[in-house]
Formats: structure tokens, C-alpha cells, sequence
């Protein structure tokens, strides 16, 4: 029987010598194909007296298992080494950067309005809005400043040229409740660029009837432009009336928002002072966020910032607006959105958030 | 308001340490903005007399003095212009310490020669010891000032200033006696009264006085003084309390008058009685008055303004300023001195309005104690009699319409349940007490108080509730959280929030920016010249004086300023509202709707190794506009038509159309316009109505099919123009109800498809809900479209 183990031989080196897929299916045709050598092999083995049909039947059936292991061994060697061959090849530098389309960004006053609102909302506060240009009667009059009121010089107040006789107090929307407009306002107005957000209060409040919970953020003007003032700026103000309500609550809504705001445990304190729209009024210090209190050129080097005004909504307000103010008394507070963007970001100069350079903006992003 | 530790001392009993003064003042609601001493540190300095002054040999402005520190006669140099022998003066020694150019660093006076003449020491000016900004001589001291003594003594110059920045509401604290009394409360002094002159008339002798306006001049004193020297100095103690709390020295008269308004809060006026005919008369303003002013202005006053008047016309205005001519002058002999309370709001705002604030307008803005007329007017004659000497009048009075004693209710139970935190009634009425407030009658639950007449700021319960929490301390008020009822929000599922429409700009790449709503006039006109602009009667500057009626002037102003720093990919967005007038020039009605625009300049990606070579063009700003209009759903309502606008390219702008209304624009920037602006590449903008673009579809459910979707591509050919949406929607009319999707996938205009046609290729695909469909049934509706399209389009199939 040397012929089966010569012909394994032969074929074990072939197999061994193939590199390619292709070469190898060739051999196991030209070996165990319907035609291949040892088919022919079986074949002969009816040649064969009987005796010897079983062992030479096994020969070729054992040296046809050796040949078929070879090959797929072979195979899988070469589809390792062509893999192998492939990954190699298409191996990208994963350093470079990917295709895409930057992200943008909002704009670090909007960003802080955004968290401002997020905050109150958590806390049961609605968001409402209303038209910037005002009537006098929103503005002042209905917030308890009349005519000739010594407060009126702390707004420098921008006036329309012209006599128009109505603003858009139908764009007035609070959030969920679109259309939810204040009415036109007679002629002989005088109309005003709002000097604070308070008038959106005052709409909201001849609308509903309380409780209500309410922030109110937007633009602002003032007829000032200086190192520390830009003639527009933005805030936001909170109104909460209800029937049960104390200083002891507005103390602690406004602690809690400027811990939660700034993420720190800052010491803050109460002074009083004046608003015609709220008594008692109070402004807000909280320890300087720049030096931590120990006195520094942001805090002025007294180791506090000014950082709110608020009060309890005085009857008046509620009075003009429609409410009973035996029955319902409230707080509100307002705050300057860049003088807090400002803190919490380290920005030391204003008049950067209204040039809008790129290179400003991104680092917002 | 300025006053000095030195000048409240005098009223209370107390050490009044700095820092601690700062800090109660601060916290009681009386800010203090500025605090410092009223003179630099220095030493050596002692008064001394000139007693001999001659010319120097060498020197035209250096004289030559011998000065006496009242032991030795030493030899000085000098160069100020007003050294005269006899003038007694501060004199620094050989070894005095001046202030010098750092605090650590003091000027130390040696002996020199000026000039060649010895010179032991130096006279000084006020600006040399830190007691003014600037002086054009030297301080001369009074006559009888003792020579030998420290000026720092001599001028009690160990003082210290504290500004303060008093709120509108306490025009009470305008004064010293007013700091004093609330002091004297916060520290639980009792507060004792200081000042109590009082001038028995020496003559006879009064001038007339009628109150025509007895609603705005409550109270009117007036008093004759006669044969009053002007020419006398005004007391060294009383000019150097002027001068700390920020007023300069002028004659007796003006001096005591100023005296007493900071001393007490009454402001005064002296007329000159010789310039006076007739009799005053208090009365608004009429039509053709005119007055110049003591500052030389002159102004036409309003009818709302109250003036003084005599037979001549307008002396003053009331509580403001006093006129040039019947103001007291160096030929002044006799004095009548006005001390009236004039009513806060026929004083408010108008001295604002003539561009003028005096320390006058300021406390009657604020109100003035309709009480202090009669001590304010004993106390100003007392001071100038003791100064400029004369003969006093009696003091006639005549008085308007005096406000009525205010008594103001507390319900102790209300007041605890407005600070969260009870106090007792003897609480109450304790702290009460101290400002001067006093019980007049009590019931179960109510406590009544008399309001004193210099507190015109309290009027109501939580007036007093605001003092009681104030005295207490703010900050030994507890502090709690609202208990709130829960309540859900409304939030329509029909809306987009806005937060969402920013965030997917952002995520476009769009950076937001906040422009100022005012703009330049002529940037708003290139841009948009209809609806004009409203505009501002008081604008901050002429490139911010209208109100935009587009955010576009803002953005394009923004995209100069950054290409102007070197960017060359900007894509910018902003919201806000915009200022519509209406189109009726009668109505004059504004609209402010809410609007978000977007501007996109440069490559489409940004510029790297494997992208950003393509710029923008139109189907960017498009693409992501259809992006916006896809947050509510509304995509597949709206259409693009070709539209005009003066800011964008007359081929490629469009409006965008939901449900048949325009809700915005969008497009490339003019080529003129971007000329104009120097932008050296095209700009694609959008604008669109916030409200509309925000109305989203909820969506609705409809069941899925399990059967195979079938697709045919359709290949075109039209003319140019055809706008390809008119296609698909004719399509989408005949391709029928199974009809599930179509797509453009290709446009083509050139030679093989001739001239002034392009090439459309559409993929529609379509499954239906409950069979397979076969060829037959699509072939069928292919046939259908073709048809329809060649009829409507005269479309023909591409080969």
C-alpha cells in the first residue's frame, strides 16, 4: 500500500505549499472530488480480494480524514492571514477628527436664564412673557410709582418718540396659556421701553386670579451706557402671592435659590431697602463668590455682592391689578441675568455679552 | 448725603466706632457707599502768623516771610499769591510729615534754600493737607485762631466722612439731626433734642406773603433781617462742616442757610430785600413767566412748576433754585429769609425736567417735615446774627393746605404672620417709640400709632411692619420655605418649546447671539425700510435709536464684527421680538412678536482634512429651516414660494407658507447689500414668526402594514421653471392613496436634456394596508402619473 502513503505525503506537502483559498479548494477536489485520487482509490478496493477490503478500505478512508483535517486547517490559517491582511490595510488614523457639523451654542445670558428658569420650574414656578415696548401705567403706575415719583430717576427710563396708542399685550403668553393678552390701553399714553419685567407681572395678575407662582424673564432698557451699564440688559423676576405667605418664606426661597444656582453654601444676608412696589423690601447680598468673603476688588473689598432686590408685593400692586389684598399677599424678587452669568462664569467685563465675538461665545459652548 | 462721625457725636452720647457705624447703617437700610478721613495723615503742622512779607531778590514769585509760631519769628519761603502779613496760617516746622505721592511714603519738610534764601519749613494750602482736591493759595486761618496750636487740633481734622445712598423713601435721614435720631434708635439711645433757638425781633419790619397754590406750598415763614454785614467770614468750624459734608464756603448768608439744611433738612432761601417788590406771591407757573436762573440759565417754567413771585415776575423756583437777581450779592443790606414746606409732588420731577438737582429739589422730592419750618428759621437767625450780625423781624407765617396727622393701624397677629415671627405688644410699641412713633389707642387685636410728621413715608400697616422688621434686624428674621400647592403645569403638546427650536439650531452648528433691540437707523433702512421703525425720543446714541422691525440688521452687524476679528465660517441665530408699526398709518398700534432668525457665511462644515470645501449655498439655510418646521411636525404643510424681499437675492428667496400664511423668509443676501457691507462671500439668512413655527402636531397612530412595499423610479423631463414642488404635488395627487413615500433624487439641467429643460427624478414607493401589491396594480398608477404629468407639465418621460 505504498501507494496511499505516497499519495498522502504528495498531498500534505501540496496543502502545506498552497496560499491562497482558491488552491486549496483545488487540491481537496483533486484529492477527495467525486473524482479525485482517492475516490479512485475506493473505487479499486472491489479489485481486491474480500479479506483485504477492510484494512485497505480503512488505509484510504484514514489517510482521506488526514488530508481533509490538513486542508481545513490549512483554510483557516489562510482566512486568518487574509483577515489578518485586511485589517491591516484599512486601519485608520483614529486620531484625526470626525465629520461633522460643529455644534453652536447659546449664548452664556440665555444659558443662565435657561438654569434660572429650570430651578423655579422644578420648584411649581410658570413662566410668563410680555411686550417690551410698555405703557406707563404697566410700568410705573400700576407698580406704585406714580408720575412724579423720586423712584422714576432710579430708571432711566427710554421713551417712544411717537404717540402710538397700543403695544402688543396680546403677545403677553404665559408659558402653556399662549394668547392669554392684556387689552389695548387708550390713547395719550406715554409708551416706554419697560425698565423691569414687573409689568409682565402686573398682566399676568389682572388676568388670573391667584395663587400665583411666577417667573418672568426678558430684556430690559435703561438710558445708561457705561463701564458697569449697557442700555439693555436682561432679568428675571418672581412673583409668588397666595394666602399664607411671610418674609420668612421669601428669606428662605431666595437662600435656597442662590445655594442651588451657584452649587455653594454662600453666607447671604437681608438689608432693607426701598422699591415702591414692595413693603418691607430687602436687597440680597451673598458672600463674594470671587474671594469667598475675604474682601476683593470684585466684591469692592467688602466680602459681599449685591445680588437681588425683592419684598413683599405692596397692597397697592395687588390693589391695581385686581386682587384682594386682605384675603392674598405675596413676594417677589428680580434679579440682573449678566451680573449673575458674570459670577457664576467669571466674567469681568458686561459690555462682552452685547458685542457677540465668537471667540467670546464658544467658551459658553 | 454726606455727614461726619464728628457732627452726629456732637448730638449723641456714643463712640460711633467706623467700621461698626458702617455696617449698622448698612444693614438698618441706609447703604454706606464711601467712608474716609477728612483730612490726609500729617504731623508738624501748627498755626502760625505771617508777620512780615517781603519781595524775594531773585525770584518774581517767591516772597520772603517771617512767621511766628509764637515762641521764635523763623524765616519762610513762599509762592502762594495770597500770603499777606497778618493772616494766620498752617505752618509746617522742620521735621512736620506732609502727605506724599504713597501713603508709606510721607513728605518730610527739611530745612532749604529757595532761590538762594534760607527758608525753615513751609505755609500750606489746603490741597497740601489733604483737605481739598485743588487750592490756589493758602488756608487761611481765622484771625483769632491760636498761634502755636496743631491745625489738626485746631480744626478737630481727626473726622471722618460716610457717605450714604439713601433710598427715596427716607428723606427723614437728609439731615445730621435725622442720622442722629435714627442712630440714636438703632443703638437704643435716647435721642435728645439739640437745637432749640429761638431770636425775639429786634424791629418791626415784615414783608408780605400770599400763598395762591396752598396745595403745593403748605407752609410759608418768612422774616426781615436788615443791616446784615456780607462781608463777614464765615466761622472756620462752620466752613469746615460744609466742606466735609461736601458744600464749599460762599458768603454768611448762603453759608447759614446751607448750614441749617444740612444740620436740620430744611432748605432756605435769602432774597436780597431791596430787590423785592411789593410782596411775595407762591403761585404756579403762568404762561409767559421766565426767570433767570442763580446758575445764569434761563427757562420758560411749565404751568405744573410753583414759583416765588413778586410784582416783577418769578423770584425763584420753589424748592429748587433761586433766581439771579433777587439773590443776595456782595450789595446786600438787608435779607429776607424764606423757610417754607412746599408739598413732594409739586416739587418732583420738575427740577429733572429744567436739567437741574439741587440739594433743595432733593429733600422736598423726598418731603420735608411740615413741622421744622419755625425752628429751621429761629435757628438760620440765631447763626447769621451771630455772624454777619443785623436786626431781626418778627416771623410771619402763612400757611396752604397742611397735611393731617396720620394715625396707622398694626394687628400684631397679622404683622407675625407676615415676617414669620410674633412680637409682644410692648415689643411693639417699644421699637415703635424709639422712631418717634407713639401709641394712641389699643383694642384686642389692634394696636393704633401716631405717625410723626418728618415719617411722611409711613402710611400704611405695612409701613410699620417694614420698621418693626428693619429695627429688629432682617437678619434675626427666620427663614422658611413656601409651603405651595401642587399644581401641573399647563403645557400644550401642541407647542414647541422654544428651548427645543434653540437647541436644534445649536445643534446645526448655530451660535446664539443677543443683539441690542435699538439699531442703527440706516442699517435698519438697507435692510428693511417698511413697516418704518418706531423710534426713540431719548435714544443712548444715533446708531441706537430705532426699534428693529427684523433681527437681521443685528445679525448682519454681528457677522461684520466677527469677519472683521478673522472668522471666515460664521452661523449665527438669534430670538426676540421685533417692533411692527401697523400698515394703517391711523391705527399707530405696534406689534411685538417674538421672531427667530439665523444667518449662515462661509464653508458648510467647518474646514477640515476630510470636509468643509463646499460653501453654503440656498439648500442650507433651506435644509435647515425644513429642519425647524420638522420639531412640530409641520414640514409636510408648509411650501416654499418664490417671494421678494429688499434684503435678499431676487432668485433665491422664498416664503415660507403654512397652511396659505406667510410665517417667514429666507434667502441669500442681496449682492448689492453684501457689497454695501463689505462682505466679501455670500450670506444666507432666515427669519421666521416664533409662534408659527412653533405649533406642532401630536401625533396619531395609524396601524402598520405587513405586506411588501413596491418602488419605481420616474425620470423626467420639463421645462426650467416648472418649480419641482408643483410636480411632486401633482403627483402625490395621482399617485394615489397607498402612495408612502417620494423622493427627489435627482435634478439635472444640460445638453442631453436640452436647452431650457432639466431632468426630475422621482422614487416613489408605495404599500398597501392589506395585500401585496403587484406590477399590474403600480404599472396601472405609473401610466396614471405619466399622463397626468405630460398634460399638466408637458413632462415627458426621459429615455
Amino acid at each position: 500500500m505504498t501507494d496511499t502513503s505516497t499519495l498522502l505525503e504528495t498531498a500534505l506537502q501540496a496543502i502545506e505549499a498552497s496560499s491562497e483559498e482558491r488552491a486549496l479548494e483545488q487540491l481537496r477536489v483533486d484529492y477527495l472530488g467525486k473524482k479525485g485520487q482517492l475516490t479512485d482509490l475506493l473505487k479499486g478496493l472491489g479489485k481486491l480480494p474480500a479479506e483485504q477490503r477492510p484494512a485497505a478500505g480503512e488505509t484510504i478512508n484514514e489517510t482521506k480524514r488526514k488530508i481533509q483535517a490538513a486542508i481545513e486547517t490549512r483554510r483557516q490559517l489562510l482566512v486568518e492571514q487574509s483577515l489578518a491582511a485586511q485589517l491591516a490595510a484599512e486601519t485608520v488614523d483614529v486620531s484625526l477628527p470626525g465629520r461633522r457639523q460643529a455644534a453652536g451654542g447659546l449664548h452664556p445670558v440665555s444659558r443662565t436664564v435657561e438654569r434660572i428658569r429650570s430651578l423655579f420650574q422644578s420648584a411649581g414656578y410658570s413662566v410668563a412673557e410680555g411686550p417690551e415696548i410698555e405703557d406707563d401705567y404697566h410700568n410705573f403706575e400700576a407698580l406704585n410709582i406714580p408720575g412724579h415719583h423720586p423712584a422714576r430717576a432710579m430708571h432711566d427710563t427710554f421713551y417712544i418718540a411717537d404717540a402710538i396708542s397700543a403695544a402688543g399685550a396680546a403677545d403677553t403668553s404665559v408659558a402653556g396659556a399662549s394668547g392669554s393678552g392684556g387689552s389695548a390701553v387708550g390713547n395719550g399714553m406715554s409708551w416706554v421701553l419697560r425698565t423691569h419685567t414687573s409689568p409682565v407681572q402686573v398682566r399676568v395678575m389682572e388676568q388670573g386670579q391667584p395663587p400665583f407662582r411666577m417667573i418672568c424673564p426678558g430684556r430690559v432698557y435703561r438710558c445708561d451706557s457705561d463701564l458697569t451699564h449697557t442700555p439693555m440688559f436682561h432679568q428675571v423676576e418672581g412673583l409668588l402671592i397666595d394666602e399664607e405667605v411671610s418674609f420668612a418664606d421669601l428669606k428662605g426661597t431666595l437662600e435656597e435659590f442662590l445655594r442651588a444656582f451657584f452649587e455653594a453654601d454662600l453666607a447671604v444676608r437681608f438689608r432693607p431697602s426701598y422699591f415702591p412696589f414692595t413693603e418691607p423690601s430687602a436687597e440680597v447680598d451673598m458672600s463674594c463668590v470671587m474671594c469667598s468673603g475675604k474682601g476683593c476688588r470684585v466684591c469692592k473689598h467688602t466680602g459681599w455682592l449685591e445680588v437681588l432686590g425683592c419684598g413683599m408685593v405692596h397692597p397697592k400692586v395687588l390693589e391695581s391689578s385686581g386682587i384682594d389684598s386682605k384675603r392674598y399677599r405675596g413676594f417677589a424678587f428680580g434679579m440682573g441675568v449678566e451680573r449673575l452669568a458674570m459670577l457664576r462664569y467669571g466674567v469681568n467685563d458686561l459690555r462682552l455679552f452685547f458685542e457677540n465675538d465668537l471667540k467670546f461665545l464658544r467658551q459658553f459652548n | 448725603m454726606i455727614f461726619t462721625q464728628q457732627w452726629v457725636r456732637e448730638w449723641l452720647d456714643t463712640p460711633l466706632e467706623a467700621d461698626a457705624l458702617i455696617h449698622q447703617l448698612t444693614m438698618a437700610g441706609l447703604e454706606v457707599d464711601a467712608s474716609g478721613p477728612v483730612a490726609a495723615a500729617f504731623s508738624g503742622i501748627i498755626v502760625a502768623e505771617v508777620t512780615d512779607v517781603m519781595p524775594h531778590p531773585d525770584a518774581d514769585k517767591l516772597r520772603v516771610c517771617q512767621v511766628s509760631d509764637g515762641t521764635q519769628v523763623v524765616q519762610v519761603v513762599c509762592g502762594a499769591p495770597n500770603v499777606r502779613a497778618g493772616m494766620r496760617v498752617p505752618y509746617a516746622i522742620i521735621g512736620a510729615e506732609l502727605p506724599g505721592e504713597t501713603p508709606d511714603k510721607p513728605f518730610r519738610i527739611k530745612k532749604a534754600k529757595l532761590r538762594g534764601m534760607d527758608s525753615n519749613g513751609m505755609l500750606c494750602s489746603a490741597a497740601e493737607l489733604g483737605m481739598a482736591d485743588a487750592s490756589d493759595g493758602l488756608l487761611e486761618l481765622p484771625g483769632d485762631a491760636p498761634v502755636g496750636q496743631n491745625v489738626r487740633d485746631y480744626l478737630l481734622l481727626d473726622d471722618r466722612f460716610f457717605e450714604l445712598d439713601l433710598t427715596p423713601n427716607r428723606g427723614d435721614c437728609l439731615s445730621i439731626r435725622g442720622l442722629a435720631r435714627e442712630i440714636a434708635t438703632l443703638n437704643e439711645l435716647k435721642f435728645r433734642e439739640l437745637i432749640n433757638s429761638k431770636v425775639d425781633a429786634t424791629i418791626a419790619d415784615t414783608f408780605p406773603v400770599t400763598i395762591a397754590a396752598p396745595a403745593a406750598c403748605t407752609r410759608y415763614l418768612g422774616r426781615v433781617i436788615r443791616d446784615v454785614n456780607v462781608a463777614a467770614t464765615t466761622p472756620v468750624w462752620m466752613q469746615e462742616k460744609l466742606r466735609r459734608c461736601g458744600l464749599r464756603s460762599i458768603d454768611p448768608v448762603v453759608d447759614v442757610t446751607n448750614y441749617v439744611l444740612l444740620e436740620l433738612g430744611q432748605p432756605m432761601h435769602a432774597f436780597d430785600l431791596d430787590q423785592l417788590q411789593q410782596g411775595i406771591v407762591v403761585r404756579l407757573a403762568e404762561d409767559n413767566d421766565s426767570i433767570t436762573l442763580l446758575d445764569g440759565k434761563t427757562v420758560k417754567p411749565d404751568v405744573d412748576t410753583l414759583l416765588i413771585t413778586d410784582a416783577t415776575g418769578p423770584l425763584a423756583l420753589a424748592g429748587i433754585m433761586g433766581g439771579e437777581n433777587s439773590g443776595v450779592s456782595t450789595q446786600t443790606r438787608h435779607v429776607f429769609l424764606e423757610c417754607a414746606c412746599f408739598d413732594a409732588l409739586a416739587i418732583a420731577g420738575r427740577a429733572r425736567k429744567y436739567g437741574l438737582h439741587t440739594d433743595s429739589s432733593h429733600r422736598y422730592e423726598r418731603g420735608v417735615d411740615y413741622q421744622l419750618q419755625a425752628l429751621a428759621m429761629e435757628r438760620a437767625t440765631e447763626l447769621l446774627l451771630q455772624i454777619a450780625g443785623g436786626k431781626a423781624g418778627p416771623v410771619t407765617e402763612q400757611t396752604g393746605q397742611l397735611p393731617a396727622r396720620t394715625e396707622v393701624k398694626l394687628r400684631p397677629a397679622y404683622l407675625a404672620s407676615v415676617l414669620g415671627l410674633g412680637f409682644s405688644d410692648d415689643e411693639i410699641i417699644s421699637i415703635l417709640n424709639r422712631l418717634g412713633i407713639s401709641l394712641v389707642s389699643r383694642s384686642e387685636d389692634e394696636l393704633m400709632f401716631d405717625i410723626p410728621s418728618f415719617r411722611f413715608d409711613i402710611s400704611i400697616e405695612a409701613d410699620l411692619i417694614e420698621e418693626i422688621a428693619r429695627v429688629h434686624g432682617y437678619d434675626q428674621l427666620p427663614v422658611t420655605r413656601p409651603a405651595i400647592r401642587m399644581q401641573m403645569p399647563d403645557e400644550s403638546e401642541a407647542l414647541v418649546p422654544v428651548q427645543r427650536v434653540r437647541e436644534r439650531l445649536v445643534t446645526l452648528g448655530y451660535q446664539q447671539v443677543i443683539t441690542y433691540s435699538f439699531v442703527e437707523p440706516g442699517l435698519m433702512a438697507q435692510v428693511q425700510v417698511l413697516p418704518e421703525p418706531v423710534a426713540l425720543r431719548n435714544p443712548i446714541s444715533a446708531d441706537m435709536s430705532v426699534m428693529r422691525t427684523s433681527l437681521w440688521p443685528g445679525l448682519l452687524a454681528t457677522l461684520q464684527h466677527n469677519i472683521n476679528r478673522q472668522q471666515t465660517r460664521v452661523r449665527l441665530f438669534e430670538t426676540g421680538q421685533v417692533f411692527l408699526r401697523d400698515s394703517d398709518p391711523q391705527s399707530q398700534q405696534i406689534r411685538q412678536p417674538e421672531r427667530i432668525a439665523g444667518l449662515i457665511y462661509g464653508s458648510r462644515f467647518p474646514r477640515e482634512w476630510a470636509q468643509g470645501r463646499d460653501p453654503v449655498d440656498f439648500y442650507d439655510v433651506k435644509g435647515d429651516v425644513e429642519n425647524l418646521l420638522q420639531l412640530g411636525a409641520i414640514l409636510d404643510q408648509c411650501r416654499f414660494e418664490p417671494a421678494s424681499h429688499q434684503a435678499l437675492h431676487a432668485g433665491q428667496c422664498a416664503a415660507v407658507m403654512h397652511k396659505g400664511v406667510q410665517i417667514g423668509l429666507l434667502g441669500a443676501l442681496d449682492p448689492r447689500l453684501q457689497r454695501a457691507l463689505d462682505i466679501s462671500s455670500s450670506v444666507f439668512m432666515f427669519e421666521l414668526d416664533l409662534a408659527a413655527m412653533c405649533v406642532a402636531m401630536v401625533p396619531a397612530f395609524s396601524p402598520l402594514s405587513r405586506y411588501p412595499e413596491v418602488s419605481r423610479d420616474l425620470a423626467l423631463i420639463v421645462d426650467q421653471q416648472v418649480p419641482v414642488a408643483d410636480i411632486e404635488a401633482q403627483l402625490r395627487e395621482l399617485a394615489g392613496e397607498n402612495l408612502v413615500e417620494l423622493r427627489i433624487f435627482d435634478v439635472y439641467q444640460g445638453d442631453n436634456v436640452g436647452i431650457n429643460k432639466k431632468s426630475v427624478a422621482l422614487g416613489l414607493t408605495w404599500q398597501h394596508p392589506s395585500r401585496t401589491l403587484g406590477d399590474d396594480d403600480v404599472n396601472v398608477i405609473i401610466e396614471r402619473c405619466v399622463k397626468g404629468l405630460e398634460d399638466k407639465f408637458n413632462a415627458k418621460l426621459r429615455k
